[in-house]
């Protein structure tokens, strides 16, 4: 479903080459449910962009449900999912039922099919409060129930999403996860998701990628990402030891 | 492309028909300004019956042919030219990954229908000067067709504005000279201008055939400046020259895109 083969970005910063992300090579199979690790900066959300085809990659190969992204960037969107968690892909000023509108026309659903994936998902995310209220007017944790069920409206097979429990709170947390977890199991839907949020990975997911310097640091079960430690370790310290190899750990902090 | 648009544009209209007295107030206010365009055209005939050879009514003509299609591209396209702001919010990444071109959802995004004002003032204007203007009715198949050259021109500019700032994102009012400069200068008879900022709009950026080289042709005149009879018809190749330049480059801008740091 998902692949990369040797992909990688560049940026010209300054004169100088910086290389985001290098020589990924990854392949993802319909169904799976995967978390994206990785310290800020190490070209997490480069790999997102170029597997949604908002960036070109600057050498290998992507491909996304058989496409190629950003050669069939449009082609692409109307079986793709994006929720980016920093920001909305919803219309700011809009009320949120005529974003949802708006989706439907630009993704040509069906409006039978709309009415009824709709009533679903308002069912499962619980948006019947704020229907009519306009974004920007929406909490964090509603606006991010709001985007994604707009990017699920379309049905579409794979859902990519970039810190979407990202400043939420616990309770929101666990809303978005066990929704998570329901789109995967019901529709067939493969996830592929960014976090820093550990509570995600040992939640929801069954692989983890972790990306580190633009490279595939790690690929496994989180089984085999907690057999990495030679000892028993909570995640958070297995991780913690994957992010600073080869680099001085940070001073472990005394509790108060 | 169109329904795509249409349904963008209709959003934002009702967006901003929400507050209904501001909205009335910016289409008023719009008219107004644009009709002080007119009036400085008046004021000048008050002194003069001539301005570079032209009559008060010829320049009028000239006025509302290269107004029309600017004030259409101001309302339907002009959005094009925030590309800068939206990089740097991030928003770009949002419409990359929606099933629909970017440059549709540019240019329909925020669309100000309360630009519409310009547009009727501007057409109001076109047909005062052709109802005055004893014009041979063979050759007002022009008119038609220049509206359309003028149209395609400031499209294709706002265009290359947005595709530029892609490269110079931090400089995105170095645009609205070529852009609200081009419609500025295309008000008046291009005689009034030197003979190598003629050259300049004429072969290089072709504003020139907005509305003065086929005007002369409807109005039957001669170039001052002595171009061929020929070039009074070279306004739809230099508006597709023009247009595909920009389709190149605003393809090259989207596939060298950096998008934001998160």
């Amino acid at each position: 479903m998902i692949e990369t083969e040797r992909a990688g970005r560049a940026f010209k910063v300054r004169g100088s080459v910086v290389h985001a992300v290098r020589d990924l090579s990854f392949r993802i199979e319909p169904g799976e449910f995967v978390g994206c690790l990785g310290p800020n900066g190490a070209g997490k959300s480069t790999t997102i962009k170029m597997l949604c085809g908002i960036l070109t990659p600057t050498s290998g190969r992507v491909r996304v449900a058989g496409l190629d992204p950003s050669r069939a960037r449009t082609a692409l969107a109307r079986r793709i999912g994006v929720v980016f968690g920093q920001r909305t892909t919803l219309w700011w000023d809009l009320p949120l039922r005529d974003s949802f509108e708006l989706v439907r026309l630009l993704y040509k659903v069906d409006r039978k099919l709309f009415a009824a994936r709709l009533d679903e998902l308002t069912e499962a995310l619980d948006l019947g409060g704020f229907a009519r209220t306009p974004v920007r007017q929406l909490s964090l944790g509603q606006r991010m129930r709001g985007d994604l069920a707009a990017a699920l409206l379309h049905d579409p097979e794979v859902l990519v999403l970039d810190e979407p429990t990202i400043g939420l709170d616990v309770v929101s947390k666990a809303g978005i996860r066990s929704f998570l977890l329901r789109v995967n199991a019901e529709r067939g839907t493969t996830v592929l998701l960014t976090t820093h949020d550990l509570g995600d990975v040992e939640r929801l997911c069954r692989r983890v990628l972790l990306i580190d310097h633009g490279r595939l640091a790690f690929d496994g079960s989180v089984g085999d990402l907690m057999a990495t430690a030679p000892g028993p370790a909570t995640i958070e310290e297995v991780v913690t030891r994957l992010y600073t190899r080869g680099r001085a750990a940070p001073p472990p902090v005394e509790p108060v | 492309m169109v329904r795509t648009y249409a349904l963008l544009a209709w959003t934002w209209t009702r967006a901003a028909m929400a507050y209904r007295a501001s909205f009335a107030l910016m289409v008023v206010l719009g008219v107004c300004v644009t009709a002080t365009d007119v009036a400085v055209i008046l004021v000048i005939f008050s002194h003069t019956t001539a301005l570079a050879g032209f009559t008060r009514d010829e320049v009028l003509f000239l006025y509302g042919a290269a107004g029309l299609p600017f004030a259409l591209c101001d309302l339907l396209v002009s959005n094009v030219d925030r590309v800068s702001q939206h990089i740097r919010a991030g928003t770009l990444d949002t419409m990359l990954v929606r099933p629909v071109g970017t440059w549709i959802q540019l240019a329909a995004d925020r669309f100000a229908p309360t630009r519409a004002g310009r547009v009727l003032q501007a057409a109001a204007v076109l047909g005062y000067a052709l109802a005055v203007l004893d014009l041979d009715a063979g050759r007002l198949w022009m008119v038609p067709v220049m509206l359309a050259t003028g149209t395609v021109i400031f499209a294709a500019i706002w265009t290359l504005g947005g595709a530029a700032q892609f490269l110079l994102t931090d400089a995105p009012e170095v645009i609205n000279s070529f852009t609200y400069g081009g419609g500025q200068l295309t008000q008046y008879p291009l005689s009034v201008y030197g003979r190598d900022l003629v050259r300049g709009v004429t072969y290089v950026l072709p504003l020139a055939f907005v509305n003065w080289q086929p005007a002369l042709y409807v109005l039957d005149r001669d170039d001052p400046f002595g171009t061929p009879g020929f070039v009074r018809f070279l306004g739809p190749v230099a508006a597709a020259v023009l247009a595909l330049l920009a389709g190149l480059a605003w393809r090259q801008g989207i596939r060298h895109y950096r998008s934001t740091g998160s």
